[in-house]
């Protein structure tokens, strides 16, 4: 295959890749198939698809680093654009759905459960990275385009808090996207990251 | 399959019941997965049968009884009842069974038993997550004796009408109804008498979190969500039925004598 058709072949999966959650989800809702507690059902999925393409976000660059292809990185911003996607379905199924839109009831949970607050507050930060993604943002932020999208590990950080918080099992239900937020931060350091670069020169 | 022979009992609970398919597919048994849909789609290689259970500590008539041994002298009777779990989320379920306090009397526990522990099986070809180390297995959960004696207590050995699927704890398990659905354990195999407080899986797992006696209180917090209210379920889309928590899920009247006297928020 040639790379260009190479190329768009990977693009369309990705596409795929990201909307089919959110079909899966259309589907079930229509097909009554998402269980007793439908609102839960979704909130929890999408929530769940939110860490999970924040995850695959995140993985690119360490990807790039272990394989020494650039590729990685084309896809990116298309897959932190996702989790940002997933994130506001995660919040407006919780407000509408399982809130009722009973604006009263949500302040008051919000004091009363933390992790909501922390689930919030990534979701705003997410906000600005998503509307800063365009080519357009990128010049004309400069070099402070880079500093601002750092805020996306302290997003990962208040997101991985957010989902152990509200878990009965805390840290053993999600053990392994702590473990692997670990690692991925670990490949970015310095030290490790020229470690491995200098390993597969002198291979 | 269907049971015959029995007491029939009235709705109290004045509300419509949870239907059989939300009740069977919609659980919190964590030997066999930590989601919801886990217990119906993961107990296939479950056996309630045949089924023993030992009987041990502070009583005169200890042993290992068949499940024919245990349910012999007793007449099941149906019991509607509000199940309500510490997530939130809350049911009304008929249950099949009878009082816990007929059977363990029949064990004459002696008069320094204070309490009764009471353990499920562990068996990782049947339970697939006991290979994990998700909580301390085996699950062990305890009364003080007048809790279960009390006769609101059950053993339940069906739901509507019919044995207990795997998933709802076959082929027999405990029903406290004014308690947090964790306090009423599941497939036991074992019963103790004891003189000292028994020490609880979630109790020890996160003491800060899930006390030993656990009864439903609204004005009580979980350290990390409020339980002023609950979602009576089925919900649907845009309905998320929430309606506000009892204290002692609606049994104060037959339970708060057994606490009086305690700080219930010291002893959630």
């Amino acid at each position: 295959m040639r790379a260009g058709s190479w190329q768009k072949f990977v693009s369309l999966l990705v596409w795929t890749g990201l909307s089919l959650p959110l079909l899966i989800m259309i589907g079930q809702a229509i097909t009554g198939h998402l269980g007793p507690d439908p609102a839960k059902a979704l909130v929890d999925s999408s929530g769940l698809w939110t860490i999970r393409l924040l995850w695959l976000t995140l993985a690119m660059t360490p990807l790039r680093i272990i394989t020494g292809m650039n590729g990685w990185v084309r896809y990116r911003r298309r897959l932190g654009l996702g989790a940002l996607f997933y994130a506001c379905i995660h919040l407006s199924c919780y407000a509408v759905f399982f809130l009722e839109g009973e604006w009263v009831a949500l302040v008051r949970e919000i004091v009363k459960r933390p992790y909501i607050v922390v689930g919030f507050m990534a979701w705003l930060l997410l906000l600005p990275l998503g509307l800063t993604s365009t080519r357009q943002w990128q010049r004309k932020l400069g070099h402070n385009w880079l500093r601002l999208h750092k805020a996306v590990y302290l997003i990962a950080f208040l997101a991985l808090i957010h989902f152990i918080w509200l878990k009965k099992l805390g840290i053993w239900a999600v053990w392994p996207y702590a473990l692997l937020l670990l690692v991925m931060m670990a490949l970015r350091t310095p030290v490790i990251k020229r470690a491995i670069q200098s390993a597969r020169i002198n291979k | 399959q269907k049971i015959a022979g029995r007491k029939g009992g009235a709705n109290t609970t004045g509300e419509s019941l949870t239907p059989y398919d939300s009740v069977s597919t919609y659980n919190n048994f964590y030997e066999f997965g930590l989601d919801k849909e886990d217990p119906a789609e993961r107990s296939a290689d479950f056996r309630p049968d045949p089924w023993r259970v030992t009987v041990d500590g502070l009583c005169n008539k200890p042993g290992s009884y068949t499940l024919e041994d245990i349910l012999k002298p007793h007449t099941l009777e149906d019991r509607i009842y509000r199940f309500r779990c510490v997530e939130a989320w809350s049911m009304v379920v008929p249950w099949l069974g009878f009082p816990l306090g007929d059977l363990l009397s029949r064990f004459d526990p002696k008069a320094e038993a204070k309490y009764v522990e009471f353990t499920t099986l562990e068996d990782s070809a049947q339970f697939p997550n006991q290979k994990s180390r998700a909580l301390d297995w085996p699950y062990v959960e305890g009364l003080r004796l007048d809790e279960a004696l009390h006769p609101l207590t059950i053993m339940a050995v069906g739901v509507y009408g019919r044995s207990l699927p795997p998933q709802n704890g076959a082929p027999l398990r405990l029903i406290v109804p004014w308690k947090y659905g964790f306090k009423s354990i599941k497939s036991i195999v074992r019963v103790r008498f004891t003189a000292t407080q028994p020490r609880t899986t979630w109790a020890m797992m996160a003491p800060n979190e899930y006390g030993f006696y656990a009864n439903v209180n609204p004005a009580v917090d979980h350290p990390r969500w409020s339980q002023a209210r609950e979602r009576r379920l089925p919900a649907s889309l845009f309905n998320p039925n929430w309606r506000p928590t009892l204290p002692f899920n609606g049994y104060a009247r037959e339970v708060a004598g057994l606490y009086s006297g305690m700080d219930l928020r010291r002893f959630f």
